[in-house]
Parts: structure tokens; sequence; C-alpha cells
């Protein structure tokens, strides 16, 4: 896959009620790379990611100014298609969330609500998913087993499979591993490098090492807006910006 | 000092506790005493699927319970129909569509309407939907196992929407988002996840307010005519069992056989309502179990 911008904001404002979460944010993600926001906690990260698939939606006081285009087309425009949106755009929670039904219905949940019936098609859907999000040779045995029995580990592996079922073209990931032992998140970090090749990866952390182990691309936020984006490498080697350079040091945050 | 207080304070709540079962054993105790004496006299299968209630009869008495059951039913199942639908659908518009200022106006007024007695249901059955029913289906009068099974419908609303409510609310907000995030749109993600989840809630609702429109007397007196005849449409007259107890059980002469099948009646009342509220009682366990992750 070529590395050509798949997503562009533009002067994006965001705000719940009276107060702004989002300011002026201009960012560029590119396909075929993973993208990393981080930053203090309150910062906005997982504010401008729900932005990226219009899941702010759902909270009532939430008002949008700006653009985001997806593939060069805006996503807040009136035309867009919301659901065509968040089948493009899947994403992964930061508490592993899967629905209380089999590990099958899970993963089958998706292709089923666009509409495929063929019971062949779905199993090859649940297949391909499972193997994608590795999780595969270790459910494979029991599809029909409750998907709340699995641990936290392998129900966030769910999750990443029930997401790539319906073939988005952008993951986002609101700090996946947060919940997780090092061993089930290494696993998913494995993972995100895998799919990258394949999926547009946007990832919220609050764990530098982790960013600095998986991003191509860190963006920096502080108090909704973006101080610094750049290089992964760079940024946390040769931070620009003086308060990048403290958060990244710990000096704040 | 304080652990003698703790201890009086625990021995008064368990108590009360006790007394409770114990009254509760009591009615039970009395209701199958009374009821032993009607079928020692009556024949346990002649009462229970006896097809005629005539008690006060010229030659002789007949104390089938079927016909009572049969109204109750109708009833009843009539006000299910009614009510399900209803309850379940205002209870996903609250829940899930609602604004936050419609549900605050309209969950006090749904809860207003349960508080409302009986009698002025009745009251209301009588005069108002006696007329309407009559007039629209061409009836002499309107007074019949319709009118009972709407007003029973009405009762049971507020219990159902209510409790279905908090049911569908009480689902993790982490499952909606899962869906909505999917692409469902949102009549997707309640019909596959949110009802999936919130089912044993919202059975348990229905089977409460099933349970108070079995047990309700004074709106089936005053709005279904009572006549004592096998009851074949909805729009006959009918005799529930709580009607025919309430009815009957100021005349009859103590410790006759008719006196005892009143007490066998409410047996089988009794029986019939401890089953839906045990069947209520399971699914809201089950319910629990689910949402507590
Ligand atoms: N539903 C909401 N209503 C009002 N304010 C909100 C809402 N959600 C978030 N906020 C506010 O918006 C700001 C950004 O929140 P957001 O959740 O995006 O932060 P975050 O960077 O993801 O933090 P964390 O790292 O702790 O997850 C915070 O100040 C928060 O209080
Ligand atoms: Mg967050």
């Amino acid at each position: 896959m070529e590395n050509s911008v798949k997503i562009v904001t533009e002067k994006l404002n965001l705000y719940y009620g009276n107060f702004q979460a989002l300011k002026e944010v201009n960012l560029e993600v590119c396909s075929g790379k993973v993208t990393a926001l981080i930053g203090p906690s309150g910062c906005g990260k997982s504010t401008f990611l729900r932005s990226l698939n219009r899941l702010n939606d759902l909270i009532d006081s939430v008002r949008v100014e700006g653009e985001v285009r997806i593939d060069g087309e805006n996503i807040y425009d009136k035309s867009c298609d919301v659901v065509r949106l968040r089948k493009k755009v899947g994403m992964v929670f930061q508490k592993a969330n899967p629905f209380p039904k089999s590990i099958y219905e899970n993963v089958a949940y998706g292709p089923r609500i666009h509409g495929v019936r063929d019971k062949k098609v779905l199993d090859r859907i649940v297949e391909k998913s499972l193997r994608e999000a590795a999780l595969w040779e270790e459910v494979k045995d029991n599809l029909s087993r409750s998907a709340l029995r699995l641990s936290g580990g392998q129900q966030q592996r769910l999750c990443i499979a029930r997401v790539l079922a319906v073939e988005p073209e952008v993951v986002l990931m609101d700090e996946p591993t947060s919940a997780l032992d090092p061993i089930a998140t290494q696993k998913i970090e494995d993972l995100i490098r895998a799919l990258k090749q394949k999926f547009t990866i946007v990832i919220v952390t609050h764990n530098m090492q982790q960013a600095a182990r998986v991003s191509d691309i860190t963006a920096f936020f502080l108090n909704g807006e973006i101080v610094e984006v750049g290089n992964t490498g760079l940024l946390f080697t040769q931070p620009v910006d003086q308060r990048t350079e403290d958060y990244i040091t710990g000096k704040f945050g | 000092m304080r652990s003698l207080k703790e201890r009086i304070i625990a021995v008064f709540f368990s108590l009360n506790g006790i007394t409770a079962i114990l009254i509760l054993l009591g009615i039970f105790y009395l209701l199958l005493s009374g009821s032993f004496l009607a079928w020692r006299d009556i024949g346990f299968f002649d009462f229970l699927f006896g097809r005629t209630w005539n008690p006060t009869g010229f030659h002789s008495a007949s104390y089938g319970i079927l016909p009572l059951v049969m109204s109750t039913l109708m009833v009843t199942a009539g006000a299910t129909v009614i009510a399900v639908p209803l309850g379940v659908a205002c209870a996903a518009y609250l829940a899930e569509v609602a604004s936050p200022w419609e549900r605050e106006i309209v969950k006090p007024v749904i809860e207003m309407l349960a508080g409302v007695p009986s009698v002025v249901i009745g009251f209301f059955g009588l005069v108002v939907l006696n007329r309407l029913i009559a007039r629209t289906f061409s009836l002499s009068n309107g007074l019949n196992a319709l009118n009972g099974a709407v007003l029973l419908a009405l009762m049971a609303l507020p219990t159902i929407i209510s409790i279905a409510e908090d049911a569908l609310t009480m689902v993790p907000t982490e499952y909606k988002e899962a869906s909505l995030a999917l692409g469902a749109n949102r009549w997707q993600t309640l019909r596959l996840v949110i009802f999936p989840a919130a089912a044993s809630g919202v059975s348990a609702a229905i089977m409460l307010g099933i349970g108070r429109a079995i047990g309700e007397t004074m709106t089936v007196i005053m709005a279904t005519g009572n006549a004592i005849a096998w009851p074949r449409s909805m729009f006959q007259s009918v005799r529930t069992m709580t009607a025919t107890i309430a009815i009957e059980l100021g005349e009859v002469a103590y410790n006759t056989t008719h006196y005892y099948a009143l007490f066998a009646v409410g047996f089988v009342l009794f029986a019939i309502t401890f089953l839906v509220n045990l069947s209520a009682d399971l699914f809201l366990q089950r319910s629990s179990e689910v949402t507590r992750r």
C-alpha cells in the first residue's frame, strides 16, 4: 500500500456545550502507517478519535466546526452516510466490549447488519477476521462459547476481529491495551504492526514506550490542541516544542 | 455495648423477615385448609375441570372453576396483548430515543398512572369505555372481557414501562457504542444488542405487569359485567376469579361448601400469581447476572 494521505482534519473545533475540547486541530493521517496520539489525561485524544467516525454524534451537547476529510470527502457534510463512514472507519475501545453473545456472533455481527446472510460467507469472514486478529488458534474449537468467558486480552483481540470483519480501511484504537497485562499488551502490539500493512491505524495511548514501539507518526495533544506532530523517532528524541519535551521527559502529565 | 446494639438491630430485622414469611405461610395454610374442605365435598377434579359455576343452583349447586379461570385468562391475556407491545415500545422509546426533557415529563406521568386507584379506573371503564365499546361494535352494552382487558392493560402499563425502561438503560453503553461504531443504525442496535442484553429484565417487567393484572379485582368487577356463563368471546360478559370471590364472599353462609369453595378459588388464584411472580423473580435474577459484568 502506498503511503497516501487518508485523513485530513482542518481547523477542527469541537465543543461540549460551552467547553471547547478541540481547538483548531490540523492533522494528516497517512495510510499504511500507524499514527499515535499522546498527551496528558483530558487533553482531548479520545474526543479527537471519536470525531473521526462521528461517534461524538451520540452526545447531544457536542458541536463540531471545521472539516474532517477521509479520502477527500468531508464526513461532516450533510450528504455523508454515517453508516458507510463507520463501516469504513472501525473503532476499538479502551475497555474490551464484546457483546454478551458467542464468539462467532460477535464477529458475525458487523457483516450481518451490513447484509451478509449466507452462512458459508459468514463462516469464512469469521475465520478470516479471527485469524487476522491472531485469535483463531485459541478459539477455533469453540466458537459458540460466550465471548464474556474469554480473558481480557482475548476479548480485546475479539473486538479487533469484530472490527476487521466489516473490512474497514481505517482502525481507530483508544488505549486498547490500558487494561491488559504485559503479555496481552505485547500480542496486541504485534497485531498492530501486522495490521498496518492493510489498514490505516490511529491509536491513542498513555504509554510513551508503546507509542515509540508501534507508531510511525506521533501527535502530541495538550489542552485540545496539537502541539507537535512528527516522525515518532524524531519526536521522542528531538522534540521541537518545549512542552513536548517536558511531557516526554515526564516533567508533567 | 455497641455489639449488643448491633445484635438487637440484626434480630429486629430478621424478625421482620420471619414475620413476613410467617404471614405468607399463614395465608397459604388458611387457603389450603379451606380448599381441602371444599374439595372433600365437590371433588378435586370436578372443581378444577367443572364447566359450570353455580353455587346457588335451585336443584343442585355446581362448583366448576373453569369458567372463572377462563374469564381471568381471557381478560389477562387480552390485557397482555395490549400492554406488552405498547409498554415495551414505550420503554424502548424512553430509554433510547426520547430527549432528556421528554423523559423527565413522561416518566413521572406514567408513574402517576400507577397511583390511580382501581375504582377510578373501573369507573372510567363503566362510564366511558362501556359506551365506546358498545357503539363501536354495536353491542347492547360494553361491559365485557374486552373492556376489562383494556383497563387492566392500562394498569399494567406503568409497571411494564418503568421496569423495562430500567432494564434497557442498565445495558452498558459500551455495547451500544460498539454496535454503532460498526455501522449499525439505532434500530438494529436496539433490536440486536440492547434488547437481547436486557431480555430477562424486560421479561420480568412483563411478568410483574401480568401479575398485577391477574390479581386486580375492583376494576374487573366494575367493567366486565360479571355474568357467570361460559365465556365465549372477548365481547361477552365474564366473571373472573377475583370478582367471584369479592362478590360472593360477602353473601355466602359461613361454613358451607360454597364458603370453602371460595377459599379454593382463592387458592388457585394465589398459586397462579405466585408462579407468575416467581418467574418474574427468576428473570430479574438472570438479568442482574448479565448486566453485572
Ligand atoms: N461527554 C462529555 N461532556 C462534556 N465534556 C466532556 C465529555 N467527554 C469529555 N469531555 C471533556 O473533554 C475533555 C477531553 O476529554 P477526552 O476524553 O477527549 O480526553 P482524553 O485525552 O481522552 O483523556 P484520557 O487520556 O483521560 O482518556 C476533557 O476535559 C473532558 O472533561
Ligand atoms: Mg480518553
